[in-house]
């Protein structure tokens, strides 16, 4: 394994930003967003560096480490703070520090009113940072520090504005929702010390063949579960939606292209243990399939700009979920899709978030209308992301999608036609609620509000959007060019088995791109050729309230945590105030009592006194008397 | 004459001191009681000493008289100290130790 010495400066320049910034306070804030830019930028040239780098080498001599130190030294158990750099890791620190960097440079201007500027680019910084720790670390618990750490920085950043009750909850709700997931990550870590004795990646590769099935199962399951939480997949996925609390690069940069796909990278890290364990890989596919159609169907009825994008994060990161529980067949295009999704998600909400900077913050899609003309450049952009998410060729989101519908129809049986039905359906419902969000958005009448003057947004932010939307266009066909990326991938993961093609790639393509049509039709008969309400209708069918409420994910996790959880706490509280706290009162309150009761007997007579003791004499010489007689 | 009878006299002594200070209020009172119950102790150890015809009861009625007198020196002081403070010889009065 080739050895390196830079590695650590991929993290350690943005961690060094993110501290240096929150140290310098107030002093840095003239220059602190430029200077947290450069590190991010840094960072991102020499992944750049690194990755020339590695496609100069040989296929075996690609991957390389970095040891920084032993971490944890206890008898034969022994954890270093290494970091591996191999092609899959190369793949996230590109799309992380450059996607990222994009971000920040429209942040300039997005957030150039802010007068917390210089510590909204620290903390962006500090997400930049963990999340190449994430993808770097080379076992489970170096990734854990990362995943820990963009968990942090997600909820700074979401309750930024955090003098807004309500977004101050956001971040509190993704905070606690995504600690049910990072338990299920330290408990598959336990797991994997406990009956490997090793926490490494490596390590846990070559431990596969040694432990059982169960075991395995187990520890894919506890994966899954982690990587639920993180990505927001059901039944862990009502946070997303909230998120959207925090501003609009940070919905771009974390809840989008990068932070919410850690858990695609988890199980695609994890392929060794989930090719091992078909059941916990058919619990992987059936979570991604239903995130796919539960996000698509919320994506339909929001009217909030900012939550329909995010229902289609949840759904497209449900495709990549079920990309992955498809094994070697799948875990290249999971990554694809990744990529991809990364482009186009990151520019259409950077689009949205020029939409927004434009009519005065308002993100209900009903009072926009009409922006084509006034935002041509915006429009533009986001018309390639939209063409990229719903699967137009040659746009990017048609090639990775196309590889996971044949995929998902090729794994054969029952479950491929169901997954391959299922992936369709998600396609035709993408195109749909796409489409709305286009139409409400760019075209039709102008509903406004009154003193809202839509305007093109500055260079430092449609920069930017351009950049994404250039790779919206391109990329699919650069990562599919001659399999470019499945072979980069290939060493990673177990070689592919022989799968019969059951559905030929052409009808596949057919399919998908009626599926567009059909959805975008769809779309364009109810919104575009209709006059659209700027208020919202209430006559609606009861699927449509129930998607507007997000299918009642809060209510169901209310039912069923929330409020259980709370009784628990009360019922609690009342054993301590009760019965811990009635046992120490009670005892205080016996020996007053008893005190107040015996304290009559002492009257304070001396001759009541005296008396007593002549009682007592009396009864001693009786009682002798009646001993001795 | 029947050293018994000094037992009896000896009891019923000590009876009148006892009933004197679980009965009178003035201090004075009780505290002559009191000397009536020791010199009725007395009595009986002298009698007990002439019963068995050594001198130990005796000598033990010697230790009591001393002990009395000094008993009667503190006791009066106190008496007299109390009666100077509360312008009364009433023990009840003196009952301030229950609160």
């Amino acid at each position: 394994m080739v050895t390196s010495s830079s590695l650590v400066y991929l993290i350690g320049l943005p961690l060094f930003g993110a501290v240096f910034l929150l140290l310098m306070g107030r002093k840095a804030d003239k220059w602190g967003h430029l200077f947290a830019t450069a590190m991010s930028a840094g960072s991102f040239v020499l992944g750049l560096l690194h990755f020339f780098a590695m496609t100069n080498r040989s296929e075996e001599e690609r991957p390389i480490t970095q040891t920084l130190f032993t971490w944890i030294e206890a008898g034969d158990f022994k954890v270093d703070a290494a970091l591996l750099l191999d092609q899959l890791s190369i793949c996230f620190v590109l799309l992380i520090s450059g996607v990222g960097t994009l971000i920040h440079i429209y942040s300039i201007s997005y957030m150039s009113h802010d007068e917390n500027r210089r510590r909204f680019f620290a903390y962006l910084n500090l997400f930049v940072a963990s999340m190449l720790l994430l993808v770097l670390g080379n076992s489970y618990l170096n990734l854990y520090v990362g995943w820990e750490g963009v968990g942090l920085a997600s909820y700074l950043l979401i309750g930024f504005w955090n003098q807004k009750p309500a977004y101050a909850t956001a971040s509190k709700k993704a905070f606690v929702m995504n600690r049910v997931g990072d338990m299920g990550l330290t408990i598959a870590i336990m797991i994997a010390f406990a009956t490997m004795g090793t926490v490494s990646f490596d390590g846990v590769k070559e431990a596969v063949d040694r432990v059982g099935t169960p075991t395995l199962t187990a520890m894919g399951i506890m994966l899954l579960v982690a990587a639920a939480g993180k990505s927001a997949q059901f039944p862990l996925q009502a946070w997303l939606g909230d998120a959207m609390a925090g501003p609009t690069p940070v919905s771009a940069l974390i809840h989008a292209a990068t932070m919410v796909t850690a858990g695609v990278y988890l199980i695609v890290r994890s392929n060794f243990v989930f090719d091992a364990a078909p059941t916990a890989q058919l619990l992987v596919v059936i979570v991604g399939a239903i995130t796919l159609i539960f996000g698509a169907i919320i994506g339909m009825a929001k009217d909030d700009i900012k939550k329909a994008l995010a229902a289609s994060t949840m759904s497209q990161i449900g495709y990549m979920i079920v990309a992955a529980g498809l094994g070697p067949a799948g875990y290249a295009f999971a990554i694809m899709h990744l990529l991809t999704h990364g482009f186009f998600k990151a520019g259409m909400f950077l689009g949205a978030g020029s939409v927004m900077h434009g009519m005065n913050d308002e993100v209900n899609m009903r009072k926009y209308g009409g922006l084509r003309k006034m935002m041509p450049i915006t429009f533009a952009t986001f018309g390639l992301g939209y063409l990229a998410i719903i699967g137009v060729p040659p746009f990017a989101g048609f090639y990775s999608k196309d590889e996971i519908i044949a995929t998902a129809f090729n794994s054969g049986g029952a479950q491929g036609i169901i997954l391959g039905s299922v992936t369709l359906l998600g396609a035709v419902i993408t195109a749909f609620y796409m489409t709305r969000v286009m139409v409400l958005t760019f075209s039709g009448k102008p509903r406004w509000d009154d003193g809202v003057h839509p305007h093109e947004s500055p260079a430092l932010m449609w920069l930017p959007m351009a950049l994404l939307a250039i790779g919206s266009v391109t990329a699919g066909y650069l990562f599919t060019q001659g399999e470019a990326l499945v072979h980069w991938l290939s060493p990673l993961f177990a070689k592919k088995g022989e799968y019969d093609e059951l559905m030929p790639h052409s009808v596949v393509t057919v399919l998908a791109i009626t599926a567009v049509i059909i959805g975008v039709t769809a779309a364009l008969m109810k919104y575009q050729f209709k006059s659209v309400d700027s208020v919202v209708p209430t006559d609606v069918s009861l699927a449509t309230r129930l998607a507007r409420n997000d299918l009642g994910q809060d209510v169901v996790n209310e039912a069923l945590f929330m409020r259980p959880g709370q009784a628990l706490t009360e019922g609690i509280v009342a054993i301590d105030e009760r019965v811990v706290d009635g046992a120490v009162r009670g005892i205080g309150a016996m020996t007053v009592g008893s005190g107040a009761t015996l304290r009559r007997t002492q009257s304070g007579y001396v001759r009541s006194y005296a008396a007593l003791i002549l009682l007592g004499a009396l009864v001693l010489l009786a009682g002798i008397w009646v001993v001795t007689q | 004459m029947d050293p018994y009878n000094y037992l009896y006299l000896a009891a019923l002594l000590f009876t009148i001191g006892a009933v004197g200070v679980v009965l009178r209020r003035n201090a004075i009172v009780v505290f002559m009681c009191i000397e009536l119950m020791l010199n009725a102790g007395n009595l009986t150890l002298v009698t007990f000493s002439r019963m068995n015809g050594n001198l130990n009861g005796q000598v033990i009625a010697f230790f009591t008289m001393v002990v009395a007198a000094c008993e009667v020196v503190v006791g009066l002081a106190i008496i007299v100290a109390i009666y100077r403070s509360r312008r009364s010889a009433s023990i009840d009065d003196a009952s301030l130790l229950k609160r």
